[in-house]
């Protein structure tokens, strides 16, 4: 539990919480009593001075029955629990206890100690040093006395009685006792009702604090949570939902479009990966058909040759000629299906290219009510690309869409616009050298179709080739020379043996020799000698940033790709169009795309319609 | 050196070869046969065959290590280069170094034969070129090679840069010599792309033989040449010059020029 960050969120907010209060009400209920026993005080000590003051007049006179008597009325209010006046040898002359009279008071007892705690006696005291505090027993109420000093004056000595020679200072004190029962019971009450008020406010802000952390924090970040789970079992079309627009919010919304992002990377990587192999078992089978094809194409058309004056045996043998001729020509868009050839380029404006592209169609989607928008970015460059295999590319997809329209109409738009994305997984190394000039390029051996680097290993007696991947990022090396490359192991340029690993330095991750190759006018490409290591540098590419893309959306109001369909749109034979396609239009585009070095991607929902997505880089790789 | 047959066939396919013998047999000549590469260099460096016929990819290496053997020995063989596996660099390439001609699988026997009579034809013109070469006789010409700026595709084809930046392309008179004359002529239309290494038109000869023409060069047709389509035999008295067939926009000559032989170097 304690685990939860929601917790301890509302733990330190409710312990700083107690801490704050608990010290505020400390000192609250101090000042409070302190400013109340001080009233009390101040009040004793009034009573003391009225006391006094009231004998004054019956002292003088000696009247001491009427002194007795002011003393037990003053005595008689219900706070007042003792008015004694004591004389200077201790004994107690009056009081409103009547049975304490005469008694002899212990200077050492808590009543006199403020005057008597040293042996002479004190003269001049302050008021506090006169009050005290004190119980009479433990557990009785507390009581505050307060002594007020009854000095000599001249009035004094002089009266008829002579009861007090005239070299004496202070002739007695008037001790008052009041009960502090009620004051206490103030304090007490107000102890409790700040404790109380304490406790709501520390729990009313933990609840508070808890309400707000649930819905601000817990809550997202337990669904951020349960979407990294669901990443990370593998499910990339899962969405966080909506989250507000503050950083946890934005968090979810990035989080969103990274996983999206690797939906489409993923995508075009399997798809990368399948059409490769599918391109190599294209041509593999398309080269095992042709043989075979050959034998019945060159016997057949040999015996309508030799057949020239039997007309019975020429009709079928026409048939038969014009039907090998026909599964020819599939064997042939097989091949050039397959065929990772490369690309025609030239400058070309795509706005043009796209405006030949509807050109050609155009009447024919007009026939359907198809209507074609294009909304084109003012001023995008020129690109390098095959013109004429984009256009086919934008007709096709024209097609697609007008065929996913169907009869009753729609609009299809075509976006253009130039984006920036990084170039990791992107780039591709096409010229590299050793110190002395030779290519280490190797176009007989292809890493997913692209020429390889190749670097000489030589380990012990033994030497072989290995190849790395040409694709920065994408880390599909082959360092399989056929025996172990050991530690000590050479990489040397296959035509100078000149050793291409880079001095006085070692790839960062597991410590291996690191390989340098030369790309002319890119800097240099760095590259750890061992297959553990996807470690790599290409910092002319890596200083680049981002790079330019002309983005084009085709966008159609048809009915759209089921979610079990969209996976295996680009691959060849797939079609949903029955018998009128072939099922090799998009897997041409994509061919077609990736020979450009740039990306297609697909969006779609049943009953609203398709967007394709195709991105071309804007600089081409030299 | 033995003449041991008219033409060697080397292909690993026994059913092509036996098809190859049997329409060599339609128009009597004589066939060897070699079933992997080392057969066949082992063949060419013993006899002399006029006509080698050779697939691309073979078990044991490829039908280019073929094309370097024959062009060492300086034989005056001709080799036709034949694959299943036909991409357009094929094509190009077999041409580019040396082949004399390329034929993609699956073929009919009209097509073989089309081009064993080129070829044949050619062996002869080269033949009478290294007599009169022996006899000194200057004077005489066999075939009118094509100027020095133009740039040919084997022997068949020729481009010619334009300063416009647009690219003429016409045949070869060697190749019209090893044809008969054209009784017919199909040709592309005006706005069609051409691609390097891929049929661009067709000829009908007089003696009914077809032959296909490779395009030297990728790109869009802007113009047709009329003329010859009123008149082929223009194409045939004034290959060079008057008897051009397309004028082209070339979609990426910086790279496929590589592959065309420039017509230069046939001066020296």
């Amino acid at each position: 539990m304690f685990k939860k960050i929601g917790f301890r969120l509302i733990f330190v907010v409710a312990f700083t919480s107690l801490v704050i209060i608990g010290v505020f009400a400390y000192f609250n209920v101090k000042s409070q009593s302190s400013s109340l026993i001080s009233e009390v005080e101040r009040h004793a000590n009034q009573l003391g001075e009225t006391v006094v003051s009231s004998t004054r007049f019956d002292m003088m006179l000696n009247q001491r029955d009427r002194i007795q008597q002011i003393i037990n009325s003053i005595g008689k209010q219900p706070q007042i629990r003792d008015v004694r006046i004591i004389n200077k040898i201790g004994e107690i002359i009056y009081s409103s206890d009547s049975t304490n009279i005469n008694k002899m008071v212990d200077k050492q007892a808590e009543s006199c100690y403020a005057c008597h705690a040293e042996d002479r006696p004190l003269e001049q005291i302050s008021i506090t040093e006169r009050t005290r505090i004190f119980r009479l027993h433990p557990d009785s109420n507390r009581v505050i006395g307060i002594i007020t000093p009854i000095y000599n004056e001249k009035s004094c000595w002089q009266a008829e009685c002579h009861a007090h020679p005239k070299d004496q200072k202070v002739l007695g004190v008037l001790d008052v006792s009041i009960s502090l029962a009620e004051v206490d019971n103030a304090i007490l009450s107000s102890e409790w009702k700040i404790v109380g008020f304490s406790i709501i406010a520390i729990i009313s802000v933990g609840l508070l604090i808890a309400f707000f952390i649930r819905r601000w924090v817990s809550r997202p970040v337990n669904d951020l949570l349960n979407g990294t789970l669901q990443v990370s079992q593998g499910n990339l079309n899962y969405a966080i939902k909506e989250m507000g627009d503050d950083e946890i919010g934005k968090l979810g919304t990035s989080f969103n479009n990274m996983t999206k992002k690797l939906a489409e990377a993923r995508m075009q990587l399997f798809q990368s990966d399948k059409m490769a192999s599918l391109g190599r078992l294209a041509a593999g089978v398309a080269h095992e058909i042709n043989n075979p094809l050959t034998g019945v194409l060159t016997y057949s058309s040999f015996l309508l040759k030799r057949t020239k004056d039997n007309p019975e045996f020429q009709e079928d043998l026409k048939v038969i000629v014009r039907e090998t001729i026909r599964s020819r020509e599939i064997v042939k868009s097989l091949l050039d299906f397959s065929r990772q050839s490369i690309p025609k380029k030239s400058l070309a404006d795509i706005s043009e290219i796209i405006d030949k592209a509807i050109s050609v169609i155009e009447n024919q989607l007009s026939l359907n009510k198809v209507k074609i928008e294009k909304r084109t970015e003012a001023n995008l460059p020129n690109l390098t690309v095959d013109a004429n295999q984009i256009q086919q590319v934008i007709i096709n997809l024209l097609v697609n869409a007008s065929d996913a329209i169907g009869k009753d109409g729609g609009v299809i738009t075509l976006f253009t616009k130039q984006i920036s994305l990084a170039p990791v997984g992107i780039a591709q190394i096409k010229k590299a050298t050793c110190p002395k000039r030779h290519s280490l390029i190797d176009n007989d051996f292809k890493i997913d179709g692209l020429p390889s680097l190749k670097v000489k290993v030589i380990s012990g007696d033994k030497e072989g080739i290995a190849h790395l991947d040409p694709v920065y990022g994408k880390h599909r090396n082959n360092f399989n020379v056929g025996f172990k490359i050991e530690k000590d192991a050479k990489f040397v340029c296959p035509e100078c043996n000149n050793s291409i690993v880079q001095q006085d330095k070692v790839c960062p991750l597991c410590g291996s020799p690191v390989l340098a190759f030369e790309i002319s006018g890119q800097g240099i490409y760095e590259v750890c000698s061992s297959e553990n290591s996807n470690w790599e540098k290409w910092e002319a590419v890596d200083s680049v940033g981002l790079r330019e893309y002309i983005e084009i959306k085709v966008t159609d109001t048809g009915s759209g790709i089921s979610n079990e369909d969209l996976p295996k749109i680009f691959d060849p034979f797939f079609s949903t169009k029955g018998q009128k396609g072939n099922g090799l239009g998009l897997a041409v585009i994509w061919g077609i795309i990736d020979n450009h070095n740039g990306t297609i991607n697909v969006e779609s929902e049943l009953g609203k319609g398709t967007t394709f997505i195709i991105r071309l880089p804007l600089l081409q790789q030299r | 050196m033995n003449r041991a047959a008219d033409i060697l066939v080397i292909d690993d396919e026994q059913v092509i070869v036996d098809a190859i013998v049997k329409i060599c047999a339609l128009d009597n000549y004589s066939v060897d046969v070699a079933l992997n590469t080392k057969t066949g260099l082992e063949k060419i460096s013993k006899n002399y065959y006029p006509v080698i016929i050779s697939d691309i990819m073979l078990p044991d290496g490829d039908g280019f290590e073929i094309l370097e053997a024959v062009k060492k020995q300086k034989r005056n063989s001709v080799v036709i280069m034949t694959t299943g596996y036909s991409t357009v660099e094929n094509a190009v390439n077999s041409l580019y170094k040396g082949a004399v001609s390329f034929i993609p699988k699956p073929f009919t026997v009209d097509e073989l034969l089309s081009a064993l009579y080129r070829v044949n034809n050619f062996q002869k013109i080269k033949e009478k070129q290294k007599l009169l070469i022996q006899q000194q006789r200057n004077d005489e010409i066999l075939y009118v090679t094509c100027p020095a700026k133009y740039f040919r595709l084997g022997y068949s084809t020729w481009i010619f840069q334009e300063r416009e930046g647009t690219v003429l392309v016409g045949m070869c008179d060697l190749y019209m010599k090893t044809i008969d004359s054209i009784q017919q002529i199909e040709l592309l239309n005006r706005d069609d792309e051409i691609e390097q290494g891929i049929g661009c038109a067709s000829f009908t000869c007089s003696n009914d033989r077809n032959h296909k023409i490779l395009s030297p060069v990728s790109g869009r047709i802007v113009e047709v040449n009329d003329n010859i389509k009123s008149n082929p035999n223009l194409i045939e008295k004034d290959p060079y010059f008057e008897g051009w067939i397309y004028r082209v926009i070339p979609a990426n000559i910086e790279y496929e020029i590589k592959y065309l032989i420039p017509c230069s170097s046939d001066r020296i």
